[in-house]
């Protein structure tokens, strides 16, 4: 570690940046650990910890650029993909909540025999009795 | 400074995993676990890239951006599974 090639200015900045990362890690994960249900329990990972490892990130970028001098994007390509895939995989959780829970008297009926959480290849299927595709017939 | 930053980033990360860990052996339904291994793979990335910064090295940013992904990819295995009891239909 070269503290001393860094200018002061920097690394405060990148102190301060890693300790509001590890905050925000800390919360998120103690957020998982004691909200009562399942659906508040996934605000604080998809969160907090997003905000919290882009913190990191972002100072381990500033010290490399403090540090080294040069520009890396290793970070910025975590970052972004850590943005692109934590809705995702935190919707295909609540999916999959929804399907396990069958929370039939606290979601409205979705009015077809299929549950909220699964795919009704009946309901979005344009030609139900094969009449265009009589080779794909039933 | 920066030193004593990270040394306090290490010990929140470690006490987030321990959460984590945790909330993995308790979960009542298999949704928490999966929720509880998603976010302890983020902390494993979280904690590589400390572990970066305080070696002052550049090798590590391949290894958590593979942990990342295997990370999101065994997430949505893990749904699609307790969504359709198949992962690949």
């Amino acid at each position: 570690m070269s503290g001393a090639l860094l200018p002061w200015l920097g690394e405060l900045l990148v102190t301060v940046l890693l300790l509001a990362g590890s905050f925000f890690i800390v919360v998120g994960s103690w957020g998982l650990l004691r909200l009562p249900t399942f659906m508040q329990r996934l605000h604080g990972p998809t969160k907090a910890t997003t905000l919290g490892v882009g913190g990191i990130l972002i100072a381990s970028m500033l010290f490399f650029l403090f540090t080294e001098g040069r520009l890396s994007v290793h970070e910025l390509l975590i970052t972004l993909f850590l943005f692109l895939t934590a809705p995702v995989s935190a919707y295909m959780l609540a999916k999959a909540h929804l399907h396990r829970a069958r929370l039939d008297e606290e979601v409205p009926p979705t009015g077809r025999p299929v549950g909220w959480a699964t795919f009704d290849p009946a309901a979005s299927d344009p030609d139900p009795d094969r009449s265009l595709r009589p080779d794909r017939a039933p | 400074m920066i030193e004593f930053a990270v040394a306090v980033g290490f010990a929140a990360v470690g006490l987030g995993t321990i959460f984590c860990l945790i909330r993995l052996a308790l979960g009542p339904d298999a949704v928490d676990r999966a929720l509880a291994l998603d976010t302890l793979v983020v902390n494993a990335v979280a904690l590589i890239m400390l572990l970066g910064i305080a070696q002052a090295t550049a090798i590590h940013f391949e290894a958590a951006l593979l942990i990342a992904m295997l990370g999101f990819v065994g997430t949505v295995a893990f749904c699609k599974f307790m969504l359709r009891g198949d992962v690949i239909e």
